[in-house]
């Protein structure tokens, strides 16, 4: 891993993101400004990481899923079924552990739901996660019986809005997820076989991989990470929103994948860049709140954001795509 | 039966008992009234069901519709209320404005060969945002012309009323079922969600049609769009939104193959007509709460598509996958 | 040279990709009225010469003519207003729609800009009838069985074309009632004047249909005969090459030593796969297995690894009962599979030679007994250097590699899980000279180790070479175990020719 950081500093999508960093800089001068105040560091750069966390947590969920050749549609609406769980149960009187692992419980089992469909019943994968995509709201508004449930339990949010060595806490707990979950699938022989898998998935079969525990598994690991999302967001608004809470971020969430150098015909994939991917969005976002443009400019630079993608990886620009396409050395590389 | 004629069957079977259950337990929802108000109340969602169906028979999704829906509303109101052009004209130009992002985006799915919900996804971030940048408030419409439509009405007996908008989408549905069953096009339409390499060695014009089918989707969002200005009058950027994911759950439900090739527009009017019921009811029904709809939907959603898994299941050709885990 | 008769022809056709020259001056003539068989194994360009003629690739080389006239094919749409119409093994065309629409599509009758769906299904019923084919137009295709479906292609090949007709391996997939339809529907065309082309591997329906036939092989042109000067055995010979008589036996000594059985298959097959066979494979040999495609023989490569499971039968690995249900049985047990279909199959493209080396070891130890990437490296290296890979960097995508490094990685993969048992399906199919002379090595070297090995191979000299014993398969059957001297490639050959109607040639 050492020998490779050198590398890992002068790939496209962190060059990308040192980009808009400093267009953002131009833009605004103070951007990079950072304060301390009462034990945490305040500024436009720490934003990007504080804001930036929830479609980072989704795009580490999403990345093994679009590493298989799938897609989950359903993560923005697990957030706020999770969301919703957390904040009742904490209005109920329990108790913010207890609160958090039966959101995070409730939203493994989505993600297994929408495994059993895809890998079980065979069901496309875009299809069978559109089923909790339209679901999922009216389950959560199940939950919160329609209202924003509101709660002013601390330790709740201290999740969302806390602070850990200065750094916001939603920021650390997307760096530890990211790192773990690195660890899990590269340290494991689990990354190898969803590339397997995502790359040809009859080759992968003949050659003994047992691809249906595995897709099942990714979509959990998904909904897992939609769950801890969800918290976030509600710990952040100190209130579950059935309806907003998550809303279209399953489609950032897909961008930050892809603009981290994963294919949407599956294979290679890489954690560590969505979140980079993740980061970009972000900074993008809050680089158009500060420097004084309105914030509905974001969804057209995202649109822009995406055709670029597709000009640069599609066949008829060829292999001058190399651009957002994994160098498959690093890729390869444990 | 023909196999595709199936989930139509039971969609349509399913809309009968429920509306039956209904009306045994709330006599009221039979009645003009409310069979006129389900024509009018989803007119917006169900001209854009017409062109999600095409959609989703050529083996494609339009997630932009909510999106182009809300563009429309805004882009018309700007034009009546603000440059003070006569609605005609601003219709004209609406559609004009849509038939070109969704031809655009039907030529990036076709040349770029990227997967349809990627490039409807910028086109939705495009739209919303692009009507966001217009204003980003409601912006009202008073015109003549709009309180001259409204008043286009044809009083039913028992108290109902047939609006503008209601046979408008009605007449919608009837011509999307012509294009689709009855013209070379709707077979192509077709052919492409069976197999687009048959499609392609057949001689269909592939390029041609994908632009054609997007075309036609976004022409129809508008279309919605302008309706729902109609219905609301006013023009407002966050109109609208998610109600791709009602357009795709009613031509779902209406019976069409999600994984493409088959399916029917009349099928996605039931859809539609489903949908309705279940909010009408529980609008009726007054304890129970909005959310319902969507669980409901998603519940029908789930088993129509596994309905179709079973019935379709010898025809999907499935990835070889040898291993039971 | 121009022979006025033919009325589409192929001259000194030559296509290359890449280093690799699929189609080397290849000449080719077809006269209407006639069912031309051409013949070869898979590789040997049958399929790229279809797909010249039909306008799907164009020649690097040489040209086509239709009616003695040189043309260019852009596509296969620009093919059929030359008036020739192809039908696939497959059927390309649209189970969705209805029979009358599948016959007809973009040339739909119209009426006031609507199709007239009268009129289509009139014509529709018209049309089928000469075809003796009464079915109802405004059925939807998917519903009839593969035969009528073919049918229906045929009949919208030749409405719209009506000069030549390729059959591309119309019969895989159809019972013998059904082939008889086909042949039927055929005769009835040739009749009409027709010039067919026709594609299978069934040497009886070679001889049951052809007049003349055209045999390829390794690109080159073999011979066009005329077929009622061939006997079966002469078709076989043109087919597999070299003037074969001669050829030695093997020099492989059968181990016969009950002790050493490895395993014993008794009864076993699956329906729809291969007649139950039986068959007993001793440690350190290797059993050849024999057959024209389509004969069973990869099929039975299938299901012995798991791939597709046996459904009657028993087998014993070490004299143990065991049941294989699913590929992870089988590598549990020591089975290893190369199978034919390299890219398809076989290699995981984008990943790396070290990723597809390891992946089948890293699949038996499972998920978190991870080799880490030294390990890797060293396991990669070590068969990369055995096997004598030539890859610029382990690290490099597999999809860069040539066919035959492709196969050595894949064999490799296998190699470094220690089998027992190792089941290689065409391992030297389409692969240079230096990489099937190495894979050859590694067979007698494995053999001599003491693994035992099934390999399914069309070249005969080459299974002679290594194999103890020869089974023959034909007809999803085996029909023939050969040992000692038995084992030369004349008999094999008769073997595979013999046919249960007839006479041994």
């Amino acid at each position: 891993m050492k020998r490779l950081h050198l590398e890992r500093l002068a790939n496209p999508q962190l060059l990308a993101l040192v980009a808009v960093l400093l267009i953002n800089w131009a833009l605004f001068p103070n951007f990079f400004r950072i304060s301390w105040q009462d034990g945490r560091l305040f500024g436009s750069f720490i934003d990007v990481l504080n804001r930036g966390a929830p479609v980072a947590i989704l795009a580490i969920g999403m990345t093994g899923v679009i590493a298989t050749k799938g897609v989950d549609l359903s993560v923005g609406a697990i957030m706020a079924v999770c969301g919703a769980v957390a904040a009742t149960m904490v209005v109920a009187g329990y108790p913010t552990p207890i609160a958090v692992v039966a959101a995070l419980a409730v939203g493994i089992a989505c993600g297994l739901w929408n495994g059993f469909l895809v890998a079980i019943l065979d069901i496309q994968p875009i299809v069978a996660t559109l089923v909790l995509m339209v679901a999922g709201r009216g389950i959560a508004q199940l939950i919160t019986e329609g209202s924003i449930v509101t709660f002013n339990e601390p330790s709740l949010i201290f999740i969302g809005t806390g602070s850990f060595l200065g750094f916001p806490m939603a920021a650390v707990i997307a760096l530890v997820l990211m790192i773990l979950v690195t660890l899990l699938v590269r340290r494991t022989a689990i990354g190898l076989f969803i590339q397997a898998i995502g790359v040809n998935r009859a080759a992968a079969s003949l050659a003994g991989i047992h691809s249906r525990m595995l897709l099942v598994l990714v979509y959990a690991l998904s909904g897992f990470c939609a769950a801890i999302a969800g918290i976030i967001v509600a710990a952040d608004i100190r209130g579950a929103d059935a309806n907003n809470s998550g809303l279209w971020l399953e489609l950032d969430a897909i961008l930050a994948v892809v603009i981290g150098g994963t294919s949407l015909l599956g294979g290679k994939f890489s954690i560590p860049l969505a979140v980079v991917g993740a980061l970009i969005i972000q900074a993008m976002n809050t680089g158009i709140l500060v420097s004084g443009f309105r914030p509905e400019f974001n969804l057209i630079v995202k649109a822009g954001m995406i055709i670029l993608i597709l000009m640069l990886q599609s066949p008829l620009v060829g292999n001058a795509a190399g651009f957002f396409k994994r160098d498959t050395r690093q890729a390869g590389s444990k | 039966m023909k196999r595709s004629l199936r989930p139509l069957a039971a969609t349509a079977v399913i809309f009968l008992i429920a509306y039956a259950l209904s009306v045994l337990q709330f006599p009221g929802m039979l009645s003009t009234r409310v069979l006129g108000n389900f024509l009018t109340d989803n007119a917006f969602l169900g001209i854009a069901a017409v062109g999600m169906t095409f959609v989703i028979i050529s083996g494609g999704i339009d997630l932009s519709v909510g999106a182009v829906i809300g563009f429309t509303g805004v882009l018309v109101a700007v034009l009546i209320s603000w440059m003070g052009l006569h609605p005609l004209a601003a219709f004209a130009i609406a559609l004009g404005v849509a038939a070109l992002f969704g031809g655009a985006m039907g030529a990036a799915i076709h040349y770029l060969q990227v997967p349809s919900f990627i490039v409807t996804l910028a086109g939705m971030f495009l739209a919303r945002g692009g009507a966001s940048v217009i204003t980003q408030d409601s912006v009202p419409i008073n015109h003549e012309f709009y309180a001259a439509i409204s008043g286009l009405i044809i009083r039913l007996p028992g108290g109902g009323r047939l609006s503008f908008i209601g046979l408008l989408m009605v007449a919608v549905f009837l011509v999307g079922a012509l294009l689709a069953h009855r013209t070379r096009f709707g077979s192509y339409v077709y052919a492409l969600g069976g197999n687009p390499v048959s499609a392609l060695l057949m001689g269909v014009p592939v390029a041609r049609t994908t632009v054609q089918i997007y075309m036609l989707s976004s022409v129809l969002a508008a279309l919605a769009g302008i309706v729902f200005s109609l219905y609301t009058s006013a023009g407002y950027p966050l109109a609208a939104v998610g109600v791709e994911l009602d357009a795709i759950s009613a031509v779902v439900i209406g019976g069409t193959l999600l994984t493409g090739g088959y399916g029917f527009v009349l099928g996605s009017f039931v859809g539609v007509m489903l949908l309705g019921l279940v909010q009408t009811y529980i609008i009726f029904d007054g304890t129970l709460s909005s959310w319902w709809t969507k669980i409901v939907i998603g519940v029908l959603l789930f088993l129509f598509i596994v309905l179709q898994r079973i019935i379709f299941a010898a025809s999907a050709p499935g990835e070889e996958s040898p291993e039971k885990v | 040279m121009a022979d006025n008769n033919y009325v589409l022809e192929a001259r000194g056709v030559l296509k290359i990709f890449g280093n690799h020259v699929a189609l080397d001056g290849v000449d080719f003539g077809l006269r209407s009225g006639e069912v031309h068989a051409l013949l070869g194994e898979n590789g040997a360009g049958k399929s790229t010469l279809i797909k010249i003629l039909t306008g799907a690739y164009q020649p690097d080389g040489g040209g086509i003519y239709v009616d003695g006239a040189k043309v260019s094919l852009d596509n296969p749409l620009h093919a059929q207003t030359f008036g020739i119409g192809t039908v696939y093994q497959e059927v390309n065309l649209l189970p969705n729609r209805s029979v009358a629409e599948n016959l007809f599509l973009g040339h739909q009758p119209r009426r006031f800009g609507f199709v007239d769906f009268r009129k289509m299904e009139a014509d529709a019923r018209a049309l089928l009838a000469i075809y003796d084919l009464h079915i109802d137009p405004a059925s939807e295709l998917g519903t009839h069985s593969v035969a009528v479906q073919q049918i229906v292609a045929i009949a919208r090949a030749v409405q719209l074309s009506g000069k030549v007709l390729i059959l591309d391996e119309p019969t895989a997939s159809l019972d013998r009632n059904e082939v008889e339809r086909l042949f039927e529907v055929v005769r009835g065309l040739k009749a009409r004047g027709l010039a067919i082309i026709f594609i299978t591997h069934f040497l009886d329906q070679v001889f049951a249909l052809a007049d003349r036939v055209t045999v390829l092989r390794n690109g080159k042109l073999v011979d066009t005969r005329q077929l009622d000067a061939l006997s079966r055995t002469d078709v076989v010979r043109l087919m597999l090459g070299k003037d074969i008589a001669f050829s030695g036996a093997t020099d492989v000594e059968p181990s016969e030593n009950p002790d050493e059985v490895l395993l014993e298959f008794k009864g076993y097959g699956r329906k729809r796969g291969v007649l139950p066979f039986d068959l007993t494979i001793h440690k350190g040999e290797v059993v050849g297995v024999a057959g024209l495609l389509g004969s069973g023989r990869t099929e039975m490569a299938r299901i012995m690894f798991g791939a597709d499971p046996a459904d009657q039968g028993t087998l014993s690995v070490n004299g143990k009962p065991t049941a294989i249900r699913k590929t992870t049985d089988a590598i549990k047990h020591g089975f290893g599979f190369c199978p034919e279909d390299r890219k398809a199959e076989g290699i995981l493209g984008d990943l790396s030679v070290r990723e597809n080396i390891v992946i089948a070891l890293q699949g038996k130890l499972g998920w978190f007994k991870a080799l880490n990437r030294d390990e890797q490296l060293e396991i990669a290296g070590r068969f990369g250097e055995a096997m004598d890979i030539r890859a610029a960097s382990l690290d490099m995508p597999v999809k860069l590699l040539s066919g035959g490094n492709q196969q050595k990685v894949i064999l490799s993969r296998w190699l470094a899980t220690d089998p027992a048992f190792l089941i290689l399906d065409e391992p030297t199919r389409g692969i240079d000279v230096g990489a099937h002379a190495e894979i050859v090595r590694t067979i007698n070297r494995l053999r001599e180790d003491g693994m035992a090995m099934l390999v399914i191979s069309s070249e005969l000299d080459e299974v002679v070479a290594y194999s103890s014993r020869i089974v023959v398969m034909r007809d999803r059957e085996m029909v023939a175990e050969l040992r000692g001297k038995n084992i030369n490639p004349g008999v094999i050959v008769q073997a595979i020719a013999n046919h249960p109607d007839e006479a041994v040639a």
